[in-house]
């Protein structure tokens, strides 16, 4: 790029071109920082202003909610237990829902991540085609389809869990076809040249290479799933969500439920999150250390 | 010889339990998945499902998405007809005017529903529908005496429904219900009714190419006006609600970033030494993410009301727990070597900052901002209609009504597309900024 005509080459120019160039860089960071805060700052100001509550006048507020409830809770504690043991039920039916949607979702994504890699699919030219339905899959915010399905078939587990199944399923489909990009495919060949049927050299050849790295997604997936349940539930797909809901309407005096239900939510995940997360380093650690003995052999 | 032998013995047990391992996991596998969903099956009550099923529900949703219909009504009181568009108020006729295939007369309102289907509302209540190939059905509601139908000879066909006091007629072409106090003809039409402009906009029928001409023709600030304040679509009401929703996704993702960096810092091992401050500011992050975006909702929106800040800031809260752990752990792995060199000028601890770290870690923390950014745009109109703000709300104010099914389809599509546009946006963005390491993805 830098001009290589004789006279730029003495020093004095190439630390004045340097000097150009930094000077430049610096002012393209300084417009991005001065038009980044300056979008913050007017973002903040319009969610302030549409807001019904402003955001000065709500600080010191901010507390009271959780007095509240931590209050009750604290003076109702002898109910604790029993509260909690009441809403275990829809708490399963809450994990329950983010288990079967993981597994389903990450079924239908594994189908569609294989239709939709090169080399693999068994239609290559409708890999764009399985492409897009991915892309709008994953679009989908899990609420839409929920809403609709809670009308059509009215509340319960079933709305939610078809809802966060065809998101994950998007979802999963377009991180899968990452991984199985990066699977050999040689098996895959090997398979073919003996007669092998395309679910075959799928079920053979390719997933026992990339099960762990799905398996790892799945984990991290069935965590965000657990929230994703817990949220539908609270407009109206069932589960603990629902209570949480119905919990809140008793209103003032009545929190002592609603703060079981925060203790339940808030351990649920905090469990799940840490064994997941357990479980998926094993798996990556388990794989270096193959990956080493292989090196060292 | 003997120990070789031994060796192969060995080796071939291992091989074996290897084999059978693997047997397990391929066939014990496909089973517990098989039983959990079975489980679930039953948990779920999946046979009650088609008990529950509303194929009503699912039928006027799936033809109200792409279909509208147009009620003609007479009041038997007063004898007054009007005509509006989806029966609402916004989408009535004027007194006196009609679309075409209503003819109001003094007397008698003839209504042309095609196919040579025509009902006509005669005088002092009464009704006749000609049905071809069937016959003229007439009716006189009266207070007294009910609708007093009187049908062609014959067995009653399917298609109507008639008891004393109410008859329904579905057609193809339509449908028309009598009672005793009303009178009403439906007309379907495929199309969202109105969308661009409604009844009592001047600009309302005409044709693309004649608004275009009055457009240019210096009228262009008053075909916006109309379109932008139909109040049957209310389309500036949902360029604000996107708006909202994707600025809920950027104030939250992007202060969960900025509160988020520096507490980062303190959770690395390698930059705090103090476990007692690590553990600390770990639990913190722990609690942030565990409590969850739901319940940080909820208490926001007792402080602050329910609207787009409340989201942004649940998302913000929620978010800086998710981001102070990758954050951390990236900044676990950056390498010394570069920190070190940057110190060798004797630059001070701000600078080793700013100058070692910060631009190793950049493109790491970039790329996971922006795949926030995308996924909290989903977040932020499922939280949106919790704490009533954004297209969410929209989205569920128009499925309670049960009626607007076109506006939800209209909410849907957008909402659909919104995301993938900043889908297309943050990827657009994180190849922009990203331009070290090019493997791909």
């Amino acid at each position: 790029m830098t001009d290589m005509t004789g006279m730029s080459r003495d020093a004095g120019g190439i630390r004045a071109d340097y000097m150009a160039q930094v000077r430049r860089k610096r002012m393209m960071d300084g417009i991005i920082l001065i038009v980044f805060v300056t979008l913050m700052v007017t973002g903040f100001m319009v969610a302030d202003d549409r807001n019904a509550g402003g955001f000065w006048e709500g600080l010191h507020r901010l507390f009271d909610f959780p007095k509240e409830v931590l209050g009750e809770a604290f003076e109702k504690v002898g109910e604790l237990p029993a509260h909690l043991w009441k809403f275990l039920p829809s708490l399963i039916e809450t994990i329950n829902i983010a288990a079967a949607s993981t597994l389903i979702g990450t079924m239908l994504g594994m189908v569609l991540s294989l239709l939709s890699t090169r080399g693999m699919a068994k239609w290559p030219r409708l890999i764009p085609l399985f492409r897009r339905i991915m892309d709008i899959m994953r679009a989908m915010p899990e609420i839409v389809i929920a809403l609709v399905l809670i009308f059509v078939m009215g509340g319960g587990p079933v709305p939610a869990m078809v809802a966060i199944a065809f998101h994950t399923a998007g979802a999963m489909g377009k991180l899968f076809s990452e991984v199985n990009e990066n699977a050999s495919l040689k098996p895959v060949e090997g398979l073919q040249s003996v007669g092998a049927s395309w679910t075959q050299r799928m079920w053979l050849g390719v997933i026992p290479q990339v099960a762990p790295n799905y398996f790892s997604y799945a984990l991290l997936r069935f965590e965000v799933n657990i929230r994703a349940s817990a949220i539908l539930g609270f407009v109206g797909a069932g589960g603990i969500g629902y209570e949480l809901r119905n919990a809140m309407s008793w209103g003032k005096g009545q929190y002592d439920e609603a703060a079981a239900i925060f203790i339940l939510l808030f351990a649920t995940i905090v469990v799940v999150d840490q064994l997941s997360s357990l479980v998926r380093e094993r798996l990556t650690h388990g794989k270096t250390e193959r990956k080493l003995e292989k090196a060292s052999a | 010889m003997s120990i070789t032998a031994n060796e192969t013995d060995f080796l071939k047990i291992q091989a074996d339990r290897h084999f059978a391992k693997k047997k397990l996991m391929s066939f014990g596998l496909p089973v517990l998945v098989v039983a959990y969903l079975t489980y679930i099956f039953f948990a779920f009550d999946i046979l009650g499902l088609a008990q529950r099923f509303e194929a009503d529900n699912a039928r006027a949703l799936v033809a109200d998405s792409y279909s509208y219909k147009t009620h003609v009504t007479r009041d038997n009181r007063s004898g007054d007809v009007s005509v509006a568009i989806e029966g609402e108020r916004k989408g009535t006729y004027p007194k006196g005017t009609s679309p075409e295939w209503v003819t109001l007369g003094d007397t008698d309102t003839v209504i042309d529903l095609g196919d040579g289907h025509v009902v006509t509302f005669g005088a002092d209540n009464f009704v006749s529908y000609d049905v071809p190939e069937y016959g003229v059905i007439t009716a006189q509601p009266s207070r007294a005496k009910g609708v007093q139908a009187v049908l062609p000879e014959g067995e009653m066909p399917e298609w109507i429904n008639a008891s004393k006091n109410r008859m329904t007629i579905t057609t193809e072409a339509g449908r028309l219900t009598i009672t005793r106090n009303r009178t009403e003809v439906f007309r379907y039409f495929t199309g969202w009714e109105l969308f661009f402009f409604t009844l009592d906009s001047p600009y309302h029928g005409l044709p693309v190419g004649e608004v275009m001409a009055r457009a240019l023709g210096g009228e262009a600030s008053a075909i916006w006006q109309d379109f932008w304040t139909n109040k049957m679509w209310r389309h500036q009401d949902v360029a604000w609600a996107i708006f909202e929703t994707i600025l809920m996704a950027f104030l939250g993702t992007m202060g969960a970033a900025m509160v988020a960096l520096p507490l980062a810092f303190l959770a690395a091992k390698n930059f705090t030494p103090l476990v007692v401050v690590r553990q600390i500011t770990r639990r913190f992050f722990d609690f942030f993410r565990g409590v969850d975006a739901l319940i940080w909702t909820i208490v926001l929106a007792r402080a602050f009301g329910p609207g787009p800040l409340t989201g942004a800031l649940a998302i913000l809260i929620t978010d800086t727990g998710s981001f102070g752990k990758m954050f951390s752990e990236a900044l676990e792995n950056v390498d010394q070597k570069q920190i070190e060199g940057v110190q060798s000028t004797g630059a001070k601890p701000i600078q080793r900052y700013r100058f070692g770290v910060i631009p190793q870690v950049t493109p790491v923390l970039m790329s996971q901002v922006l795949y926030f950014l995308e996924s909290n745009t989903r977040s932020a109109t499922i939280i949106g209609a919790i704490t009533g703000g954004g297209i969410g709300l929209m989205l569920t104010q128009a499925m309670i009504t049960q009626k607007d099914w076109e506006e939800v389809t209209y909410y849907i599509v957008l909402i659909i597309l919104m995301v993938m546009v900043m889908d297309w946006f943050s990827g657009w963005l994180r190849r922009k900024l990203i331009t070290g390491d090019e493997s791909g993805h």
